[in-house]
């Protein structure tokens, strides 16, 4: 594995150093102004985001609309606001994704160091599960779930999400320890080390910038995923996602649109949060593993 | 697993574990203020039984969202106790034989007399009752803002060749003549009207009722899409996409003045303070003062054993209460879907929404509307919603339009 | 490249040789059933009967012809080349720009970079709404223009039938460059400088050296950019309900849209299971043969 960021040779005068930082500039620009016009219209009061336009700075500053979100809003027929579903979303999420990166270190692992005929065929298919459309399975996944007695529990929905996070766990962690020296391995199978051994005293210390990656992944498709917490949900373990939905899409009523925005970015705050600590071990991930050949 | 699995549905359904005992788990989309008060009337008669009440909202897209979760839901064998259902919804499940008998219950109540007949035709399926009405929403209603009117010397319409030449006149001040939301379903609800108003009610039972292609392909049909040419013409640029409520306040603040839209649109104007014949004005669409088109919002039960539940029949009486049904109704803008409760608490505009659909119950003219899923199946419906949202955003004219109207509708069948 | 090792045979140890192929197999399992066996169930609801359930009263290919007979279905894939084909290019092309530049030893390297990759951190759920208002031309970027002065200033792709599936193109791309860039920069910061050297030293621009040496070196990150930008194309579903719902008129369908409507809200499972089956035959054919030559490389 390349070490650290290794800058390029190429130079660049005074001009285009000047053009290089506008245009990074501009696309940060971009990319910031859906979550700038969130933030800045969740702390208007009502009125104004009627009244005002839609990039102006609040004239009156209001935090109570997130208040209202967290605690207060209507989410169903109680006035609860999303803070119940955040628990629920967490039960979800830490344990898929948990047991879903496991499962991908283990599956890379066998893959690459301990081959044997027809892996590659076997990795082919679950690279392919990764397109199945995920509204086509509802109704046979139903049906399974109900079968295995996990309907609308929340084993059932990690469960969902493990069969599906598959594909892309093995992906990159197969990728990650394609390029791991196999030598090490072979030394320490002489040395009698065993399959458990050897993948927890010697891949396992190595695997943080790819188990980064994976876990980004997995952790921001798992929380935002809406269509599979509504279906298999029950009453009292429906996730963020779906609480959100009911705040913002209820279909008659007068729409705070302040209320709406703060608790987007409420249900979207453990994500971002997850990209902004663990961003700069992104690239490090991903250069040490899915973008290699 | 193939074959076991429409058997399996059924089966599940009426052995596997639903919700608690004691407790109901209600499936609905009212997620608004507004809508989750109603229901708490609901929650609270139940709590007074000792009945507890377990929240499965699933907003979106008008119960759509809703309705796939049950699909999932009775599949695995974990149906919710009584789900929020609309129209031929209702007789689909209890096609599958998913749902209670609540026959005992309307006996000892008498629904048969008290709720009109053209609502039972959804309530009731092969003589049974499966399901509770909690309301009759009327869909043909024009909302207009009364300073605009006046201002501009305007009655209200009479006849389609009047509301025309009224649009004319607001469009001439420099006004929006019409606050419309360019969405499949607005589109369509403005579409029932028209063509309401055009044919009358015996081409509308040919048309969307009875699906005779005769008269889907009528000239009749290619006038009620001629006038939504009319319409569309009177609608600003920027409809597409907006959201009903968006379009009332146009309305609301004086910029339109006219939108057609179902009687939950009236909530909008009173929590901006509005009332009725003073701010604003509720009629029906021109031509069919006679006739309501209605959908209605009722609770069907999930049969969980030979027998109704005691938690479901005890929900079912509360549901058809007069005093809920009344309470309800005032708070969602509604009218009960019982002809016999009083209409005491309710504004000028539910007052004569109700009068309306007594009348329109005892003469024959009360017609399920076809965008609200109450005159034909899910799949005629949206096969409609496509040529008419095609029509109103001119991808055809109105010849093609008809035609499409015929071959669509004989796809979707 | 990668050599596997070869158990060591001897004194019969059984499970040390299928140790590993247990530890594969219930990931094998799950995949095989949830993913082939419901393929399978699907590829078989299409020539059924099914509306509201699945339902198993045999009517051949009645679906397919039912299904090829809708405008909406033809809508649905045009529009799909339309903004997979410019989805998958434009953030490419973005991707590959934005990382060369943020190459260049820029200062607060790691600001920008969480600034570009935040996007994916977020559902369309969480920002529907704001790319409905920015998109609107009555309160969001049109308006703003014009009230600055720019009165002549339009953008209204949204409501416009033609253009509306732009409107979508510019959301995906926002949502996934800042992650197709991180791909290239990381694909970036792999390649050898001595050969960039040695090429400067032979006198080559600044541009013959990315065109010649670094572009064909950032092959294998071309391709996961591909499968991850692909499998995204293909599944687009909430970005399009939450823009468009698939307006204006049908405008915005996408085979997802389309899918996901004729199942569960037309109870036309069995025309909904047909176009899902034609759906997973198009990924086959452009996913396979790429699967099949990068896998086989490797060996």
């Amino acid at each position: 594995m390349a070490g650290g960021a290794s800058d390029t040779v190429v130079r660049t005068g005074r001009v285009s150093r000047f053009v290089i930082y506008t245009v990074l500039i501009v696309f940060c620009i971009y990319y910031l102004l859906p979550l700038y016009v969130m933030v800045v219209n969740s702390l208007k009061p009502l009125d104004e985001i009627r009244g005002g336009g839609m990039l102006s700075l609040p004239q009156t500053w209001t935090l109570a609309p997130w208040g209202s979100a967290w605690s207060t809003a209507q989410i169903g027929i109680e006035a609860t606001g999303l803070r119940p579903y955040f628990m629920n979303s967490i039960l979800m999420v830490v344990p898929a994704v948990a047991i879903s990166t496991i499962l991908g270190a283990l599956n890379g692992y066998v893959l690459t160091k301990w081959r044997f005929r027809g892996d590659t065929i076997i990795f082919g298919l679950m690279l392919f599960g990764c397109f199945i459309p995920f509204q086509m399975v509802l109704i046979p996944m139903a049906r399974m779930l109900g079968l295995m007695g996990l309907a609308g529990t929340v084993p059932g929905l990690i469960f969902v999400h493990l069969v599906y996070g598959i594909g892309f766990s093995t992906l990159y962690f197969r990728n990650y320890y394609a390029q791991f020296p196999t030598e090490l391995v072979r030394a320490a199978m002489i040395d009698g080390a065993g399959f458990f051994k050897i993948f927890q005293r010697i891949m396992l210390p190595s695997s943080g910038p790819i188990a980064v990656v994976c876990i980004i992944w997995q952790f921001t498709n798992i929380w935002n995923d809406f269509l599979f917490g509504a279906s298999f949900a029950d009453f009292d373990s429906q996730p963020m996602t779906v609480a959100l939905n009911n705040l913002v899409s209820s279909s008659t009523g007068v729409k705070e649109y302040n209320v709406h925005f703060a608790g987007a970015i409420m249900a979207a705050l453990p994500t971002l949060l997850v990209y902004i600590v663990a961003g700069r071990f992104f690239v490090r991930g991903l250069m040490a593993g899915s973008v290699k050949g | 697993m193939l074959k076991s699995l429409k058997l399996g549905v059924a089966a599940l359904a009426l052995t596997a574990g639903v919700a608690h005992a004691e407790d109901v788990e209600v499936l609905h989309w009212w997620t608004s203020g507004g809508e989750a008060a109603a229901l708490n009337v609901l929650k609270d008669d139940l709590s007074g039984q000792g009945i507890g009440w377990q929240d499965m909202p699933v907003a979106g897209g008008g119960g759509t969202q809703a309705m796939t979760v049950l699909r999932a839901r009775v599949t695995s064998g974990n149906p919710p106790t009584a789900v929020q259902m609309l129209g031929f919804d209702i007789q689909d499940w209890a096609q599958e034989g998913a749902l209670a008998d609540l026959n005992i219950q309307a006996g000892l109540e008498g629904w048969d007399s008290v709720v009109p007949e053209a609502l039972q035709r959804f309530a009731k399926h092969d003589g049974k009752w499966v399901s509770a009405p909690v309301n009759v929403h009327s869909t043909n209603w024009v909302w207009a803002n009364k300073a605009v009117l006046d201002e501009l010397g305007i009655d209200v319409p009479q006849t389609w060749d009047e509301f025309v030449a009224a649009l004319e006149k607001v469009k001439a001040a420099g006004k929006t003549p019409i606050a419309h939301g360019g969405q499949a379903w607005q589109d369509a609800t403005v579409f029932d009207a028209v063509a309401m108003s055009t044919g009358g009610p015996e081409f509308y039972q040919k048309a969307f009722i009875d699906l005779d292609p005769d008269a889907l392909g009528s000239g009749t049909m290619k006038e009620a899409f001629d006038r939504m040419a009319v319409i569309r013409e009177h609608v600003d640029d920027n409809f597409s996409g907006r959201d009903w409520n968006l379009a009332t306040a146009m309305v609301i603040n004086g910029d339109a003045a006219f939108q057609m839209m179902g009687d939950w649109a009236k909530g909008e104007f009173l929590n901006a303070g509005k009332t009725p014949n003073e701010d604003f004005l509720c009629f029906r669409f021109p031509g069919t003062q006679e006739q309501v088109t209605f959908n209605a919002d009722q609770f069907a039960m999930f049969a969980q054993g030979p027998e109704v539940g005691k938690e479901q029949a005890a929900l079912a009486t509360a549901i058809l209460s007069p005093s809920f049904q009344s309470a309800f109704n005032v708070v969602k803008g509604s009218v009960p879907a019982r002809t016999d409760v009083s209409d005491e608490a309710f504004d000028a505009c539910g007052k004569k929404g109700m009068a309306d659909l007594k009348a329109a119950a005892a003469s024959g003219n009360l017609y399920g509307s076809m965008a609200h899923g109450h005159a034909n199946p899910a799949a005629v419906k949206n096969a409609m919603y496509d040529v008419i949202t095609a029509h109103f955003n001119g991808e055809y004219d109105s010849e093609t339009a008809v035609e499409e109207m015929v071959s669509a509708v004989e796809i979707a069948q | 490249m990668t050599q596997s090792v070869s158990a060591r045979k001897g004194s019969g140890d059984w499970l040390r040789e299928a140790l590993p192929k247990i530890v594969l197999s219930p990931s094998l399992a799950l995949v095989l059933i949830f993913v082939y066996g419901f393929i399978f169930f699907t590829f078989y609801l299409s020539f059924t009967d099914s509306r509201l359930l699945p339902s198993f009263g045999w009517v051949g290919a009645e679906n397919y012809d039912k299904l090829f007979s809708l405008r909406a279905w033809d809508i649905a894939v045009n529009n799909l080349l339309v903004f997979g084909g410019l989805y998958i290019l434009i953030c490419c092309a973005l991707g590959l720009g934005l990382a060369i530049l943020l190459d260049q030893k820029i200062r607060s390297e790691g600001f920008i970079r969480t600034i570009y990759l935040y996007p994916m951190a977020l559902s369309f759920i969480v920002t529907g709404t704001a790319w409905k208002w920015f998109l609107d031309p009555g309160i969001g970027l049109e308006a703003v223009v014009q009230s600055w002065g720019f009165t002549s200033f339009e953008f209204d792709w949204i409501k416009n039938r033609d253009m509306a599936i732009y409107t979508i193109v510019i959301a995906a791309v926002w949502q996934t460059s800042g992650f197709v860039m991180a791909m290239f920069l990381a694909g970036l910061r792999g390649i050898d400088n001595e050969v960039l050297k040695a090429a400067q030293i032979d006198g080559a621009s600044n541009w013959a050296l990315y065109r010649r040496i670094v572009i064909p070196q950032l092959r294998p990150a071309f391709m996961s950019a591909f499968v991850v930008l692909a499998h995204m194309a293909i599944k687009s579903y909430d970005l399009v309900i939450a823009l468009t719902n698939g307006g204006p008129g049908r405008a915005t369908e996408l085979p997802a849209t389309f899918m996901y409507s004729y199942t569960f809200t037309r109870n036309q499972m069995g025309i909904g299971a047909a176009s899902a089956t034609i759906m997973l035959m198009t990924i086959a054919a452009i996913i396979v043969p790429y699967l099949w030559s990068e896998l086989r490389e490797k060996k």
